[in-house]
C-alpha cells in the first residue's frame, strides 16, 4: 500500500460491507526485515471502546500523525508479530502472565486472524519497553480490553503479507487465496506453507497496510475454550519463575528485616561472625534491612537467625489493629443527614474491614545483576517501566543503562504492581558488588509484603413506601498505594486532575471509575477518604470492590427484610441494569433459590458489576456447630461453604476455559475475605508468618459444589476476567452467613476477633528455621 | 565439606555440602532441579512435596545428611519415568482439567496427589471427599475445584 493511500482517520473506518458480515479495516505495518514482522500500535482502539477513558496519546513522544507522516520509520511503540521459517509464529506481550491466563488468550488471538493452530503461536513476555508508556502496566483486568484489537490488527497484518507472498508462489491474486492452519490454498489445489512464505513475505522497507480484522460470526478460536499454553511446562516442573533461572554468580540473597514493620537497620553488631558462617559470601546493610548472600538459601536463612541487628523502630511501633481502627474512625467523613420525610425509614450500617494479604506463592523475589555501568534486572513485574525508573534512580544511573526483564509470576492478586523486591536486589546487588538472586521469606512475604489496607464501609440508606430514596456509601481507607503509576485507564482521567492531588487523587479517580451502584435508589452516592500511609499496601485482586460491594449487599439484604421482601425478588425489582438481572436470574435458577435449608444453613445471593461485565453468585453455607468446630490441626475451620453457581457476562469471552478457571479461584478468594484470612497488627508489626497463620482458603474451605455459568453477552467487546469473580462471592458468602446465623456481621473477616489459632511466630529472629523432621512424615 | 550421595530421579548423586542444608535448597540451588518450589521453608505450604522411597515427603524439612546413599528421591522431573511413560497419568489428569493458573504450586500438588491415592490404596480404598479436605498444599490462585476434579481422574488411571 502506498502513502497516498493512507486515510485521515487511520485507526478505524466503516468499509463498505459485503452482504453478511460487516467488517471494520484498520491499519497495520509490515515492518522492514529478515523475515516477516508485522506490527500495530498499541493504542489502536475499536471506535466501542471509546466509553471508557482511553489511553492518552503520548503526543509528547509521539503522536499518530507523526507516525504516519512517515510510515517508513519504524516507530518504537509498535507491538510486533513475527513469522518464522520454522512455520511458527512469536509476540513479545507488554503484560506479565501472573496465571491469569493471558499468554493463552493472547496467543488465541494471534492465532484467530493468522490462521495458525495456537500451538504454534509463541507468547514471551516484553522487557520495559519505556517507549510504551502507559501500555505496559497489567491492572485493572484490562489486559484483554486494551490489546484485543492491536494483537489481531498485528495478526492480520502478517496474515495479508502471507498471502501476498503465496500469491506469486502459486500464481494467482492474494484475494482468491485462502489461508488455514499455517497452509495458503489456491483454488486449484496448490499449497504452500507459512514456513515456506516467511522469508519470502519479509518486506526491504516498512510500510504501512490496510487490514481488515474478521467478524466474530467467522470466530473459530475466540470463544472456544483452550487450555493453557504453559500447562505443560508447569505440570512437569518446567515452568521457570524467577527464582528458577540461572543467572551466573547470582547466588541465593535474603534480607535480616526488622522487628516493627517497616523499620530500619542501624548496625549489624556480629559482621564478622556472620561472614564467617558456612556458605555465607556476603552481607551488606541497605535500607531495608541487612541482606546476605549465601551459597544455598538455607544457610541464608542460618545467617539471618543469626544476626544481631540494632534497629531503629517502624512507623507504627507499639501499635494494634484498634488503633488504627480508631484513626479510621476519626478520619471518617459525615454521612448526609436523612431526608426531612416524616413517612422515611434511615438505615445506618457500618462494616469494618481488616487487613488482608496478597501475598503470592512466588514471593517477593528478584535477581539483579549491577555493574559499575549498568545493571540487569529479571523479575515478575507489572509496571516493568516504572520500575526500571525507580530503579535506575537508586543506583544513580540513567533509565536506559537499566535493562529489565519480565519473567512470569507464580501469582500476584496485585502484588506485583509494586517491584519491591526488584528495587531491594539492584540496591544488595550494588552494595555487594555481586550479582543476587533475591529471596523473600514467607515470613517476610506475609509481614512485610504489600497487603489491603483496612477500611471501613458505612451506608445511610433511606426508603419509604416500598421506594428507596437514598443510598450513601462512605468508604473510609488505609491508604491504597497507587505509587507505582497508572495505565491507560485512569491516566486520561488522573491527567485532568489539577496538580498536587498525589496519591489521594488517584485512588480517588480509581474509586469512582470502579465503583457503581446498579440499583435504583433514589440518591446515590459513594465516597472514599484515605488516611495514613505507613503501611505497605496496594491494589488487592479487585481493589476496593470486594468491601464496597460486601458492605453494600448486606445493606440490601436489610432493605429486602424491611421491607417484607425476597432478597432475590427485591434485587430483580431494583437492578436497573438488564446484564446484571440476567445473570441474577440466571444463578437464582440454576442454584435453586429459596429451597429449603435446614437450620443453621443458609443460601445468600449477591451482584457485581464491573469490568464491563456482570456477575452474579448464590452460595450456600453451613454454620452448624459441627462443622463449625471442626477439627483442623494448624487451621481454621469454620463455616463451610457447601455450594456455589456463579453467573458472569464477561462481554466477548476470548477463552471461556480460562475464565471458568478465573471465576473458579475467585470464588475461594472471596471466601477467605469474608470467613478466615486477615492480618493481625500487633505491637508495631504483623503476625501472621506463615500460611498456617494467615488463613486463606484451603482444601477444608473450598466449596465441594461449585458450578459456574457463562453468559452470551450481546456486548461486542472483551471484559476482564481476572479480578471479576471475587466481590460478588464475598458479598454472597456475607449475606449468606447473616442469614444462617441471624446476625449481620460488623467486621470481616468473621472470625478476626477470635481467640488467635496460631502461636504467633517472633519477630527476633524474623524468620522461622526449617524443620528437620521431614522424613517422620512421610506418607 | 562432607560428600553427600543419594538417588535422584533414577541417578546416583553426590554433592558437596554441610549435612545440616535442607534437600530443598540442595535440589535447587546446588543442583538446579528447580520442579520442587519454596513456598515456606517450614513444612507448611507442600510446595516442594516430593516422594521419598515413593512416600510423600517435603525436602524443606529433611537434612541432607539424614538421607542415606539408598535414598530414592523424585522430583515432579522424575514423575513420568515412574511409570515409563511422557507424562504421569496424575499430570495428564492435570492437563486434561487444565488445573494449573500461575502453576507455582502445581509440582507439589501433583506429587501430594500421587502420594494420596498410593497411600488409600494400601488400606484398600479409594480417594473420599475427606481426603481431599485434608490435603494441606496452598494454592493462592484457588485451583482447588479442578484439583479435586484432576485427583478423581488421574486415580482412576494410576
Amino acid at each position: 500500500m502506498n502513502a497516498h493511500d493512507r486515510s485521515p482517520d487511520p485507526a478505524h473506518e466503516e468499509d463498505a460491507a459485503p452482504p453478511s458480515v460487516r467488517r471494520r479495516s484498520f491499519l497495520g505495518y509490515v515492518i522492514g526485515g529478515a523475515t516477516l514482522v508485522a506490527a500495530a500500535d498499541l493504542t489502536l482502539a475499536d471506535g466501542a471502546v471509546a466509553a471508557i477513558p482511553t489511553a492518552p496519546q503520548p503526543a509528547e513522544a509521539y503522536d499518530l500523525n507523526d507516525m504516519l507522516t512517515d510510515s517508513c520509520r519504524p516507530t518504537a511503540n509498535l507491538i510486533t508479530v513475527t513469522v518464522h521459517d520454522d512455520g511458527t509464529a512469536s509476540f513479545a506481550l507488554p503484560r506479565l502472565e501472573v496465571g491469569q491466563g493471558i499468554t493463552t488468550s493472547t496467543a488465541m488471538l494471534i492465532a484467530e486472524e493468522l490462521e495458525l493452530p495456537v500451538s504454534k503461536v509463541r507468547v514471551t513476555l516484553a522487557p520495559a519497553r519505556p517507549e510504551l508508556l502507559f501500555n505496559q502496566l497489567t491492572g485493572g483486568s484490562n489486559t484483554t480490553i486494551s490489546t484485543y484489537t492491536p494483537i489481531r490488527v498485528a495478526a492480520a497484518a502478517a496474515k495479508g503479507a502471507l498471502l501476498e507472498a503465496a500469491a506469486i508462489q502459486l500464481g494467482d491474486t492474494a484475494e482468491n487465496l485462502r489461508a488455514r492452519n499455517g497452509v495458503v490454498h489456491a483454488p486449484g489445489g496448490s499449497s504452500v506453507t507459512y514456513a515456506e512464505l516467511a522469508t519470502r513475505a519479509a518486506s526491504p522497507v516498512t510500510r504501512a497496510v490496510r487490514v481488515e480484522l474478521k467478524d466474530t460470526s467467522e470466530f473459530r478460536v475466540i470463544g472456544v475454550g483452550q487450555s493453557r499454553v504453559d500447562a505443560r511446562d508447569a505440570v512437569m516442573g518446567r515452568k521457570d519463575f524467577t527464582t528458577d533461572l540461572q543467572v551466573k554468580g547470582a547466588l541465593p540473597t535474603m534480607v535480616c528485616r526488622a522487628p516493627t514493620l517497616n523499620g530500619t537497620p542501624e548496625r549489624l553488631r556480629n559482621r564478622a561472625e556472620i561472614l564467617r558462617m558456612p556458605g555465607v559470601r556476603n552481607v551488606a546493610k541497605v535500607d531495608t534491612g541487612i541482606a546476605v548472600r549465601a551459597d544455598t538459601f538455607g544457610q541464608c536463612i542460618d545467617a539471618i537467625r543469626a544476626m544481631k541487628v540494632d534497629w531503629k523502630d517502624g512507623p507504627v511501633a507499639g501499635l494494634g489493629d484498634a488503633d488504627i481502627v480508631a484513626s479510621l474512625r476519626a478520619a471518617q467523613a459525615a454521612l448526609p443527614a436523612p431526608p426531612d420525610n416524616p413517612l422515611a425509614e434511615t438505615i445506618d450500617t457500618e462494616v469494618l474491614f481488616y487487613f488482608r494479604s496478597n501475598s503470592a506463592m512466588d514471593t517477593n523475589s528478584a535477581i539483579a545483576d549491577v555493574r559499575k555501568d549498568r545493571a540487569t534486572i529479571w523479575s515478575g513485574l507489572k509496571s516493568p517501566i516504572t520500575a526500571q525508573q525507580r530503579i535506575a534512580e537508586a543506583l544513580g544511573m540513567s533509565q536506559d543503562r537499566v535493562k529489565v526483564n519480565v519473567v512470569t509470576g507464580g501469582g500476584s492478586f496485585g502484588r506485583r504492581l509494586f517491584f519491591d523486591g526488584a528495587l531491594e536486589a539492584a540496591k544488595i546487588s550494588q552494595a555487594m558488588g555481586k550479582p543476587v538472586k533475591l529471596m523473600w521469606h514467607r515470613a517476610d512475604d506475609a509481614r512485610v509484603g504489600r497487603g489491603h489496607p483496612m477500611s471501613t464501609s458505612r451506608i445511610r440508606v433511606t426508603h419509604a413506601n416500598g421506594e428507596v430514596l437514598a443510598f450513601q456509601q462512605s468508604h473510609t481507607s488505609v491508604e491504597t498505594d497507587f505509587r507505582h503509576g497508572l495505565g491507560e485507564i485512569i491516566s486520561a482521567m488522573a491527567a485532568d486532575l489539577p496538580a498536587g492531588y498525589g496519591n489521594l487523587g488517584y485512588a480517588e479517580t480509581i474509586f469512582a471509575l470502579t465503583q457503581e451502584v446498579p440499583y435504583d435508589f433514589g440518591v446515590v452516592a459513594q465516597t472514599l477518604t484515605e488516611t495514613d500511609d505507613r503501611f505497605n499496601t496496594g491494589s488487592m485482586r479487585n481493589i476496593y470492590s470486594p468491601d464496597v460491594r460486601c458492605a453494600g449487599e448486606l445493606v440490601v439484604d436489610q432493605l429486602a427484610a424491611a421491607m417484607g421482601q425476597d432478597a432475590y425478588e427485591f434485587r430483580r425489582k431494583f437492578l436497573r441494569n438488564d446484564r446484571v438481572l440476567a445473570v441474577l436470574d440466571k444463578v437464582a435458577e440454576v442454584g435453586d433459590w429459596g429451597r429449603p435449608m435446614p437450620k443453621g444453613t443458609a443460601q445468600g445471593i449477591a451482584i457485581h458489576k464491573e469490568y464491563k461485565g456482570a456477575s452474579a453468585c448464590l452460595v450456600e453455607i453451613d454454620c452448624r456447630p459441627r462443622v463449625v468446630d471442626r477439627d483442623i490441626r494448624d487451621g481454621v475451620g469454620g463455616p463451610r461453604v457447601t455450594k456455589v453457581t456463579y453467573a458472569i457476562d464477561a462481554g466477548l469471552v476470548v477463552n471461556p476455559r480460562g475464565l471458568e478457571a478465573q471465576m473458579q479461584g475467585g470464588i475461594n478468594d472471596g471466601i477467605a475475605l469474608a470467613l478466615t484470612s486477615s492480618l493481625h497488627l500487633r505491637d508495631g508489626h504483623f503476625l501472621e508468618a506463615s500460611w498456617d497463620n494467615y488463613f486463606y482458603t484451603r482444601q477444608w474451605n473450598t466449596p465441594p459444589e461449585v458450578q459456574v455459568v457463562l453468559l452470551p453477552s450481546d456486548s461486542g467487546q472483551p471484559g476482564g476476567a481476572g479480578e471479576a469473580g471475587v466481590a460478588a462471592t464475598f458479598a454472597a458468602v456475607a449475606c449468606a452467613y447473616a442469614r444462617a446465623t441471624g446476625t449481620v456481621p460488623t467486621y470481616f473477616p468473621i472470625n478476626h476477633r477470635d481467640p488467635l489459632q496460631f502461636k504467633p511466630k517472633p519477630v527476633i529472629p524474623p524468620i522461622p528455621q526449617s524443620p528437620v523432621n521431614g522424613l517422620k512424615l512421610t506418607y | 565439606m562432607p560428600r553427600q550421595t543419594f538417588i535422584l530421579n533414577g541417578k546416583n548423586i553426590t554433592v558437596d555440602v554441610h549435612d545440616d542444608v535442607r534437600v530443598l535448597w540442595v535440589l535447587r540451588d546446588l543442583l538446579g532441579v528447580t520442579g520442587p518450589k519454596y513456598g515456606c521453608g517450614i513444612n507448611v505450604c507442600k510446595a516442594c512435596t516430593s516422594h521419598i522411597n515413593g512416600l510423600a515427603f517435603n525436602p524443606c524439612s529433611v537434612r541432607v545428611g539424614d538421607l542415606t546413599a539408598d535414598d530414592e528421591v523424585t522430583t515432579i522431573e522424575g514423575l513420568p519415568a515412574t511409570v515409563g511413560k511422557e507424562l504421569h497419568p496424575m499430570q495428564q489428569a492435570w492437563l486434561d482439567r487444565d488445573v494449573p493458573q500461575c502453576g507455582y504450586c502445581q509440582p507439589g500438588q501433583i506429587m501430594a496427589a500421587v502420594a494420596l491415592v498410593r497411600k488409600v490404596r494400601r488400606v484398600g480404598r479409594s480417594v473420599t471427599e475427606a481426603d481431599l479436605d485434608g490435603i494441606r498444599n496452598i494454592c493462592r490462585c484457588g485451583t482447588y475445584t479442578r484439583i479435586r476434579e484432576a485427583i478423581k481422574q488421574g486415580e482412576r488411571h494410576m
